[in-house]
């Protein structure tokens, strides 16, 4: 099954960065306004993800959510998470050092989406501890420029 | 070094190189010494360097707050609203001052900002004098001995976080009403868009007691969380994205205090098939409403930014309207004949690069824009888009998810009942447009639209005492009008017996 989310090289090095300084994270890809439409990334303590959210991958060991309406319109698309410079106030951990995560997207081929059909509704809600996560890998974006 | 060429004419001494905070009336810098600097979307230029605060900023603006509560509480409202039109009358006198800083730090053109920004900013701190002197309490008989009197409180010290696309409008959202109705305030502006504010403190610094209005200056996560989270506030005012939306009420559920949230939203702008029955100056408006995508680069919660037009004359008004686009003039926002100034920041442009990126894979047809616009000389370093135009069908991407950008996505419905179904599709509901000849298309799908707003036969007027705010996911709680007094204060009920004789109870 084609992973839903996926980050960039130099994403997963800031994700790392983050969590040395910050601890255990947790990513909720926001919807609109201002900053938003973006991956806001938090202490885990510090955003309860909700019944509903949708868990879209694991990235470093930190969960990655998605609004449960907001997912309607991803489901058929690989989002791959990157990293830019300047810009957008956000409450989100990395844009105090001037850096944004921000997302791009791939529409997944036909094949990709009948095995997202085939693989079931997603994960929603909480992860508990003893949770195995068996889809969401990382890697490079071919697609990031 | 500040670039400051190009403000108005002496005005430059009233601009600082850098900005501390605003706390108990005076400027302090911030306690860890840190700052940040300021740039302009226009050119990349350098404004000025700004207190990047933290959780001790905080606590500080706090207590100065807290010290200045019970004297501001008692300030009689007719001083009150005498202090706010004060400060009205400064936003005034320094009108091109504040709307070149505006357009400096924010990319927004200057024909907006001496329009719109300033000038209104300036009106609603007059029309929260006006309510706070109208105000009265109310008294219940209950019975011949039983009385109940209901007084209208301050809540106390309140929290408001700002974002960046209007700076100083959304700041005089905020603070006036919290300040006319008795309450000290603690204001975090957005990071990438502090100027204004902190230019607007130089100008009234004087005005408020001190300790009423305090500004901390720096990121979200380093100040907005400290501040949200904080329980020595009363209430908090939030107007942002939907995550952090969400973050704040968690916080707002450990310290059981209320709150105002302005979100996202994905607003239709609905054009009926009547409004092409004649050439005219209201099919002119139409086009223009229409256009009206592009106000503000589109970095308004309220964006017209799905389009429905009626199938009849879809081909037609699109061409038409698209051709309206396409003029568009998009350049230095501080040329007065500028349209459509800079993104506010370079993730911004990125961010909406990938949307546009998006609406192409999903198989919208492009009918104008679609990329970056590259201008020529400074300007080469700012952030600049064409203004782009979609056409594809409502359960797209582009349709669905706020851009926050220069982007329209446009379709077509055949009855009114269409269009209120494709208009009401969606998790938000903060604006609408509705056009059309038809008091009974306009009003039909006026009530039915799930929005706050619905404009009527008109789009992007911010009128003070026109209540604003969201249905659905763009958030609660109605602004810029006299019923947010009510979420700014608290009710006390005094429940008086006049009677001399025991309940007989005991």
């Amino acid at each position: 099954m084609p992973a839903s989310v996926i980050f960039t090289r130099q994403a997963m090095i800031l994700t790392k960065e983050l969590q040395e300084t910050f601890g255990h994270l947790i990513f909720h890809l926001s919807g609109g306004c201002c900053e938003g439409s973006a991956p806001m990334c938090f202490r885990q303590s510090d955003f309860k993800a909700g019944a509903r959210d949708v868990l879209l991958g694991m990235v470093e060991g930190c969960p990655f959510f998605v609004g449960s309406e907001h997912y309607k319109y991803l489901v058929y698309c690989q989002l791959t998470v990157g990293v830019t410079t300047g810009g957008g106030d956000s409450f989100s951990l990395e844009a105090a050092e001037g850096v944004r995560f921000i997302v791009r997207s791939r529409l997944f081929t036909d094949q990709e989406s009948a095995e997202i059909d085939a693989s079931g509704p997603p994960h929603t809600g909480p992860i508990a501890s003893k949770t195995t996560i068996s889809f969401g890998v990382c890697g490079d974006a071919q697609r990031w420029p | 070094m500040p670039n400051n060429q190009q403000l108005p004419a002496g005005t430059h001494a009233q601009l600082r190189p850098r900005y501390d905070n605003f706390i108990g009336g005076k400027w302090a810098a911030p306690v860890k010494g840190r700052y940040f600097t300021d740039k302009s979307p226009i050119d990349g230029s350098t404004l000025c360097e700004v207190a990047r605060s933290d959780a001790d900023d905080v606590e500080q603006a706090l207590d100065a707050a807290h010290a200045a509560r019970s004297g501001w509480a008692r300030t009689s409202p007719t001083e009150r609203a005498r202090l706010l039109n004060k400060i009205a009358d400064r936003i005034d006198e320094n009108l091109e001052l504040l709307a070149s800083v505006e357009t400096r730090d924010n990319g927004k053109p200057i024909r907006e900002t001496l329009n719109a920004d300033v000038p209104l900013s300036a009106d609603h701190f007059r029309y929260f004098a006006a309510c706070i002197r109208a105000e009265e309490g109310s008294i219940g008989e209950i019975d011949h001995d039983t009385i109940a009197y209901h007084f209208r409180e301050p809540m106390g010290v309140v929290g408001q976080i700002i974002p960046w696309n209007f700076p100083l409008l959304m700041a005089s959202w905020k603070m006036a009403p919290a300040l006319v109705a008795g309450n000290c305030v603690v204001i975090k502006p957005a990071s990438d868009t502090p100027m204004s504010l902190a230019v607007l403190m130089d100008l009234i610094g004087d005005v408020l007691p001190p300790g009423v209005l305090n500004v901390v200056f720096g990121h979200g996560s380093e100040v907005g969380s400290p501040l949200a989270r904080n329980p020595r506030i009363a209430k908090i005012s939030f107007t942002g994205e939907t995550t952090t939306g969400r973050q704040i009420m968690q916080y707002a559920s450990e310290t059981i205090i209320p709150q105002t949230m302005e979100l996202g939203g994905k607003s239709p702008n609905i054009f009926f098939a009547d409004v092409m029955e004649q050439n005219d100056d209201f099919l002119d408006k139409a086009l223009e409403g229409f256009a009206l995508f592009a106000f503000n680069k589109g970095e308004v919660c309220t964006c017209p930014s799905r389009a429905l037009v009626q199938e009849s004359i879809f081909d037609e008004f699109v061409e038409k309207a698209v051709a309206r686009v396409a003029r568009i003039k998009v350049g230095d926002p501080l040329d007065p004949t500028t349209q459509m100034g800079a993104q506010c920041s370079y993730g911004q442009l990125e961010k909406i690069l990938s949307y546009i990126d998006v609406g192409k894979q999903e198989g919208a047809k492009c009918m104008t824009g679609g990329e970056r616009a590259h201008l020529p000389g400074l300007l080469g370093e700012g952030f600049y888009l064409k203004p782009t135009v979609f056409v594809g069908h409502n359960k797209m991407r582009i349709f669905q998810e706020e851009i926050f950008g220069p982007v329209l996505s446009v379709t077509k419905f055949k009855t009114l009942e269409d269009a209120i179904e494709i208009g009401n599709d969606t998790i938000y509901g903060l604006g609408a447009g509705v056009w059309s000849r038809s008091v009974n298309n306009t009003y039909r799908v006026g009530r039915e639209i799930q929005a706050g707003r619905v404009w009527t036969n008109c789009y992007h007027v911010y009128p003070a005492h026109a209540a604003f705010g969201g249905y659905k996911q763009s958030g609660f709680g109605r602004e810029t009008h006299k019923m947010i007094l009510d979420h700014y204060q608290q009710t006390k009920n005094l429940l008086v017996s006049y009677s001399t004789k025991a309940l007989g109870l005991f």
